[in-house]
Formats: C-alpha cells, structure tokens, sequence
C-alpha cells in the first residue's frame, strides 16, 4: 500500500487511540505513547507492526497516541489511517484479507 | 435458506455509535437483548470510513456474550450503504437495520447486496438478517408489503423524529402524534408474522414518561423499543416481564398442546378456558420472555 | 523479608526507616505501649500575647531549625494555601533537611516541589501525595524514603512517638488571640479540623493560623487554647471555592450506576442491613450513587441508618435532613452542604482522626462500621488493594482512610469498574498494596462481583442478590480475555516510599519510576 498523503484516523477520547501515518523515508518508524505503555508497550507495538505488515505499508512514519484502546480498536485506527493515506478507504476495502 | 433465530427475543434495541470504542467494547455489562451499532445518523459524514474499521473489528474480536448485533448502514440515497453491506457480512452482523425504508423494493435492493456479500465473504447465505426502520408516511403506510418483502426480514421499527417531521408534527410527548403508525405498523407485523419494535424515547430527563411509553407500547403489542441509554433497559424489561399468572398459564397451554397434539386433538381446556393450537406461540413467548426475565426456571423454552 | 501480603520487603529499607514488616491486621492487637508526650512551654503570664504578625516572626518564637518535623492538616483540600506560605518562609530561611508530616498532600502543594530538588524539604510523611509532589517522590528526588500511611496510622505513628512533630501548623478558619480554633464562621470554612487535633495535642510548638480573627471566645473549640502556642493572622489561609466546593452532580455514567445498583443490591441483602446499620461510603461518583440507591431502600423498608461516618458530602446531609440517618459523625467535608450541615445540626459531629481511625487507641469508631463502600485503582485475586500508585508505578492517591476502614467493617466493599481504561483493575498482583486482602470482603464490579472466600457468610447474600457472582479469579480472567495479560511496571531500583499498615509496619514499598524500554 502506497503512502500518498497523511492519513489520521481516531480521536483522544478514553479506549480509543489516534493514529496518523505519513510518507516514510525508508521503513517504518513508529512513536507509540500510552497510559499502559509499561503493561501492553511491547504487545501494542507488535499489533501496530502486524497491521501494518498485512497492509504492505513498507514505508511510513507512524504515530500512535493511544487512550488505551484495546487491540480492536488500534487495529481500526492503523487500518483506517492507513487507508486514508493511501486515498482509498471507503470502498472496496479487503474485509477479512489483508483487514482482519 | 437458514434463519438464525428470527423470533428470539428483542426487548430492548441499543443504539451505539460504531466511533466510540468506549461505547462498544463492552455494552453487554447492560444486558441489552440487542445492540444496535450505528453507521448512520450517530458518525459523522466524514467519519463513516473509519467506523467501518472499528466496525469490523468489533464483530469480529468483541464477544458481545450472546447479546445481538444489529447494524444501521446509511441510507440508500447515500454513498455509503453498499460498503456498509460488505462490512456487516463480512463482520458477521447478526442483523442489518435498513434506514428510511419506503416500500419493499428497499429490501430487496439491499437484499440483493447482502447476498451477494454472503457470497464474496463465503458466509452461508441467509445467514444475514434484515430489519426495516420505517421513517416516512410512505414507509408506513407500505408496511405490510415491506413486512413480507424477504425472508430475512425479522421485523419493523418506527422512527419517530422523521416520521413525525413528514406528518408535519413532532414529538409532543403524548404519543398521539404517533398512534396510527404504531396501530397500523403493528397489525401489518402480525399479519405477516414478523416483529415490531417502537421508537427511541430520548428525553432522559423524563423516565416516567419513558415508562409510560413503553407500558403503552406493551399494550399494544410491540416487541420492544429502540434505545437510546442503558438505563432505560431495566424498565423496559421489567416492564415486558410476564405476570405470574400468566406464566403459570402460558405452561399448562404448552404443556397441554405438547401431550395431546400427539393424540391428533385439537381443541382442549385449560384452567376452564377453551384453547387450541393458536395459543401455542404466544404461551411460547410467554415463558421466552419469563425466562429472559429470571422468574422462570422450567424447560419447555 | 516477605511480609504478611507476601511483599519482599528488604532488609535495608526495615532498617532506614526502623519499622518491621506487616504481619496481618491483629498482630499487635493488645500491644501495650507508652504514649509520646510533647515539649511545652508555660503560659502563665495573662498579659503576654500569643499572637505574632507573620509566619516567619511564628517560625522564629518556635526556634525553627535544620532537621524540624513539621506538620500540617488537609481540611483545606485543593484550596490550601497553609502548606506553601510555610514552606516558602522556611525556605527563604535557608533551613535545610525539614521533614513534613501531613495529614495529606494535593496538587495545590505543586510550589514546594522545587524545595524538594534543593534539599529543603527531604522527608515526608502524608497519607498519599498527589500532584507534582507525588511526581517528584517517584521520580527519586527526595533524599529519604517517604511514608504513606492511613488517617488512623498517622494519629498512631504521632502518638507512638514514631514521628515527633517540632512545629505544628494548623489552619484555621477561625481563631480567639488565645488560640481556640473552629472550622466555621470564618471566610475559608472547611467544617472539622479533625486531623489537626493530634497535631495539637502531641507537638511541641503549635501555630494556629487564620484569615478571620474573632472575639475571644471563639467556642466550641475543635482545637483548644490550651494547646495553642501562636496565633498567627494572614491574608488567606485558602481558596474558599477549592475547600468546599459545591455538590457534586450525581454522576450519569452508566457504568458507575450499575456498579452502584450492584453495590445496593448486596448492601441490602446481608444481614447487617437493618434498623440503626452504620455506614461510611466515599464520594466517588458510584459511591454517591449507591447511597442515593440505598436510601431508596431505606424509604421503602423503613429502615433507618443510626450512624453515617468519615468524609461526608451533601448526599449524606440530605439523608440525615431527611430523618433517615440518625446521626453523622464527620472527619471531613467535601463540599458546602457538608460544612454548612457540621456547623448548624446539632446530630452532625465532628471528632478527631485519633476517635475515628487510629488501630492503637481503646476503640475507634471504624470498629463499628457494618458497611463501609470503598474504591480502589487495582484489586487483586488475594483481594489485596491498592489506592496509591497508576498504571505507570507513579503514586497519584492516598491511602486516607481506605485500611482503617476496610479493617474496622464487618462489611468491606471495593468497587472498582473492571477495566480503568485499558488496565485491568482486577488483576493478578497489585502494584502496591495498600489495604490487605484480609481487610476486603466483597469486590463489586460492572461485571458482577466476587466474595473473598475469608467470608462464606456473605455468599448467602450474595447469591440472593441478583447480581452475577463470580470468584475473584474469574474476575480478573475476564479482564485478562479482554486487554490481555499485563506486563509488570518496569521500575528503577531504588525504593522512594513505603506503605506504612495502620499498625506502622511495612505492607509495600513503592520504586523509583522509569521510562518505559520496549523488550528488543
């Protein structure tokens, strides 16, 4: 998946997470910071990277502000702001392909 | 075709909004009979992609422990409900809610889409229910032909600011404005065997009216309500909780047709009062409604 | 050494701080000990005055010095400004290495951070420090090890003689040139000074301070010339509308109203509920409400609460007001109908920290609660809890009466959501453990709640309440299916803090904080 824009997907309410994804300059860099950072940091990480592994995103500067959402919800965000940066999220989204 | 559970019990119908995750991680803490997650009215018009994201996940990963999940796409004048479609099936909505549903073409049209997601999705075909919201005086009046428009169609619900905004009313708080509808929506139901559930209430500052509300919708015959909070849940279920009589009743009926219709008899007499096979289904929702209560412990439901 | 909740608690930090570790609730039930006695100087000239222009000319009278204990009270809440304009003084001073010993700390003590960082403040001892000073202790910049101690434990560590306080300040709404105090008929009224009073009896020097200086006889007195040394008159000694602030609006969270419907629903059901039960709830949105809940019950089954204790806020007021409570005793107020109320109903009484908590005395009131409705940050599956550190190890709470009163009732609720967020209040070890499980008898949460297995009396009415029981286990497995298993806190190594039991023993120790290290 191409990175063409910045996408930004959730909000700062409690259980959720905001996520935006950026054009990269080589791999993925990614600032994750939370409440429970010290209880879920390492489990987050790898949900955010699987995400965006499953998506094809290579390439991308990522930042996840997290509320402490639950995997669901993080997942939601990844893919709705990566999709979003990729100008094509709302039709035709791969529902139990490379989302799910 | 498989029907899930169309007739199960569905008292009480919360509105969620998909784009709150605090509002749909664990709405079952509530014991709500249903939950409905709202693509619709409740996410803005700019957010609608993104709640299909945490829509999905949701269906997918929550365990909503047994409570059902309704669904509301946007309507079919919009740009959204075929993508909603694709991701209700392939989330494994348990029912899609058809908004400002006018006449049975509606559901067919998104039966057609529904199917079609069954198919690309590799879900069983059927699997997918379908609720229509009747929101206009058109919808209303076309009730008994939406009604009977599929076979996945588990039943109607009233929309009450719209309806009543196309009569050229609103809501009074009264319910006059809203009895017709109710009357007719809820005999074309029964005629067609399908479930009828009323409007939200949203006047929170108002639970005696709320409760008034629903003991007239009760009366009337409704299913259950659409709703707005979880403190409304309790009273409408203790409100659609069956009287102890009646359930004492409703058991000898079922155990009665139960033994003797093997024997080929039709009409008996329980507790003095004729019956015959026509009582069988309400007595059955009786002790349904009983045991979803916790005031029955038997097994005939 | 591993203590009574099965906490390490090493060596080094029982001998810095001179306390053993916990060893259950009753371990020194019946201990005999000597009380401490303070220094005191003789008033027996009628002519010389106690009242002095400044807190500096006060600190002066009293010798302030390097290595002072001073102390102060919290019935100021957010709105204090007592615990700065001391401190400021103190500093300006040059006086170094000042250990405080309060009743609490909140964030309106943020400015006396920086005397933290230059070693002018470098011992505290205070039921809970939120805040910039909670910060601060975990991150390490306090030199000793701080102690954070129950309302109860601090009235016994001051009579013990474990702490001895040099200088007490003591904020008064208003206050006599002789130095009676009250909490009412001032400009900055907060009700009682309950927590001041061992404050007033046990140190050496003890400077009443006011912004409303009053005719001799300022009587009843909560706090008594005959223990005051100075009067010392300021502008303001608080923010009116940070000490008592009003009502709190019942909350409409959904959640909290059903663990709050859960809580009443068990309440009701055990045998302890019935004519003249006494009872002590917090002022948490679903503690609130499950008074509110409760006296719905009470109107309908006629029953009547005798004795409503510990901090009190209007709902209460309005139940006595009401008839349906009998009478309140009060440690603290939390809100305007609650000052006003103490002030003017003769069945609302003020009493001291010592009648209320103190484990060490001859009987406090705890003692006989038959309910007391608790909350916590984290329960655990030994029903252990804790109240004063986060999700990041950072301490953010106080104690307050959380061991005094889960010690004393015969009937202990935790209610807790739970999930905080994406924490699982309901977890397999808490953080810190503040109350000992052995203190906990019912956990109510959204979900259902769990009885300690110490209780099976309470399982009758448990299972005849209608709300889903569980065991604590299953609890917190359901919490688990639902965030995943936590990882532990990653902390520093040096230990900032301890948890002092009621008893004065050690239940846990609180570590220096870090930033968080991902695993590669």
């Amino acid at each position: 998946m191409e990175i063409k824009c910045t996408g930004v997907a959730g909000t700062m309410e409690s259980s959720d997470a905001m996520v935006t994804i950026e054009q990269g300059s080589g791999g993925i860099q990614l600032q994750l910071s939370s409440p429970v950072i010290h209880r879920f940091g390492n489990h987050m990480r790898s949900v955010i990277l699987e995400t965006l592994d499953r998506l094809g995103v290579k390439d991308a500067v990522v930042t996840v502000v997290d509320k402490g959402a639950l995997d669901c919800t993080l997942k939601a965000r990844v893919e709705g702001a990566a999709f979003r940066a990729a100008q094509c999220s709302e039709e035709q989204i791969p529902w139990g392909g490379a989302v799910r | 075709m498989s029907h899930p559970d169309k007739k199960r019990l569905r008292r009480s119908m919360m509105f969620l909004n998909c784009q709150k995750p605090a509002l749909i991680k664990d709405p079952y803490i509530y014991q709500p009979d249903s939950i409905m997650l709202d693509l619709e009215d409740a996410v803005a018009e700019n957010q609608k992609d993104a709640a299909r994201f945490s829509l999905y996940h949701a269906l997918r990963e929550i365990d909503y422990r047994g409570v059902e999940r309704v669904v509301r796409i946007n309507g079919l004048d919009t740009p959204h409900w075929k993508e909603d479609i694709r991701v209700c099936v392939a989330g494994g909505a348990d029912v899609i809610r058809i908004p400002k549903c006018t006449c049975g073409a509606d559901v067919h049209t998104v039966e057609r889409d529904v199917l079609a997601a069954e198919r690309e999705f590799g879900r069983e075909e059927g699997s997918t229910l379908l609720m229509a919201a009747l929101e206009s005086c058109y919808g209303v009046l076309n009730c008994l032909e939406i009604c009977k428009a599929s076979d996945r169609l588990i039943g109607v619900a009233l929309s009450g600011g719209d309806y009543t905004r196309d009569l050229q009313t609103g809501i009074t708080g009264t319910g006059v404005e809203l009895t017709g509808a109710r009357q007719h929506m809820i005999i074309a139901a029964r005629a067609a065997g399908v479930q009828c559930f009323d409007t939200v209430f949203t006047n929170l500052g108002d639970m005696e009216g709320f409760r008034r509300e629903t003991e007239t919708i009760h009366m009337m015959g409704f299913d259950g309500k659409s709703l707005v909070n979880p403190r409304q849940i309790p009273i409408v279920h203790e409100i659609f909780t069956p009287k102890e009589k009646d359930i004492i009743f409703a058991e000898k009926v079922v155990q009665e047709i139960d033994s003797k219709k093997a024997q080929g008899i039709g009409v008996f007499t329980v507790d003095g009062k004729m019956i015959d096979i026509a009582f069988y289904d309400g007595a059955k929702r009786t002790l349904m409604l009983a045991k979803a209560a916790g005031v029955y412990g038997g097994n005939l439901v | 050494m591993i203590n009574a909740v099965g906490r390490d608690i090493p060596e080094e930090v029982m001998k810095a701080t001179g306390r053993d570790i916990f060893r259950g609730s009753l371990y020194h039930d019946n201990r005999e000990y000597t009380k401490a006695a303070p220094t005191v100087r003789a008033k027996i000239d009628p002519t010389r005055s106690k009242l002095v222009g400044s807190i500096r000319e006060a600190l002066n009278r009293c010798g302030a010095h390097d290595g002072m204990t001073i102390s102060f009270h919290h019935h100021f809440r957010e709105g204090d400004y007592v615990v700065n304009m001391v401190m400021e003084e103190i500093h300006n001073m040059g006086l170094r290495n000042i250990r405080i010993c309060a009743s609490s700390l909140g964030k309106a003590h943020d400015p006396i951070v920086p005397y933290i960082e230059d070693g002018t403040i470098t011992s505290i001892l205070s039921s809970g420090v939120r805040g910039k000073i909670g910060e601060a202790i975990s991150n390490g910049k306090l030199r000793d090890i701080a102690v954070m101690y129950s309302h109860g434990g601090r009235v016994r560590c001051i009579e013990e003689g474990r702490v001895h306080i040099d200088i007490a300040f003591i904020g008064a709404p208003t206050a006599d040139e002789c130095g009676n105090l009250r909490p009412n008929g001032g400009k900055s009224n907060c009700g009682v000074l309950s927590y001041a009073y061992a404050d007033a009896q046990y140190a050496d020097h003890v400077v009443a301070v006011t912004d409303c200086l009053v005719p001799f006889p300022n009587i009843p007195a909560s706090i008594s010339m005959v223990n005051v040394d100075y009067v010392c008159t300021v502008d303001a000694i608080g923010d009116p509308a940070k000490i008592a602030t009003g009502a709190a609006k019942p909350t409409t969270d959904q959640r909290k109203l059903l663990m709050a419907k859960y809580c009443t629903d068990f309440v009701v059901a055990t045998p302890y509920f019935k004519e003249g039960f006494i009872y002590q709830t917090g002022v948490g949105g679903a503690s609130i409400a499950s008074t509110i809940y409760l006296a719905e019950v009470m109107r309908q089954r006629n029953i009547r609460m005798g004795l409503g204790l510990g901090g009190i806020a209007t709902p209460m007021v309005r139940l006595l007001e009401e008839g349906l409570i009998g009478k309140l005793v009060d440690t603290q107020d939390f809100d305007l109908g609650a000052v006003e109320s103490v002030g003017s109903n003769p069945n609302h009484i003020e009493i001291t920290g010592s009648e209320y908590a103190n484990p060490m005395n001859k009987g406090a009131y705890v003692n006989q609660l038959d309910f007391v409705i608790l909350a916590a940050l984290e329960v655990d599956i030994h029903f252990n809890c804790n109240v004063i550190t986060d999700s990041t190890g950072l301490i953010t709470g106080a104690q307050g009466g959380h061991p005094d009163t889960a010690a004393g009732a015969k009937c202990t609720i935790v209610i807790t959501p739970l999930l905080q967020g994406r924490s699982p209040a309901v977890c397999a070890d808490v953080t810190t453990v503040t109350t000992p499980g052995e203190s906990v008898d019912v956990v109510v949460t959204e979900y259902g709640l769990a009885v300690n297995p110490l209780r099976p009396d309470l399982m009758e009415a448990a299972r005849s309440c209608g709300v889903p029981i569980y065991t604590i286990e299953e609890l917190k497995d359901m919490a688990y299916a639902i965030v995943g298993t936590p990882e532990p806190i990653q902390f520093g190594d040096r230990i900032v803090g301890i948890v002092e039991a009621r008893d004065g023993s050690i239940i846990d120790v609180v570590r220096q904080i870090k930033e968080f290290e991902f695993a590669d």
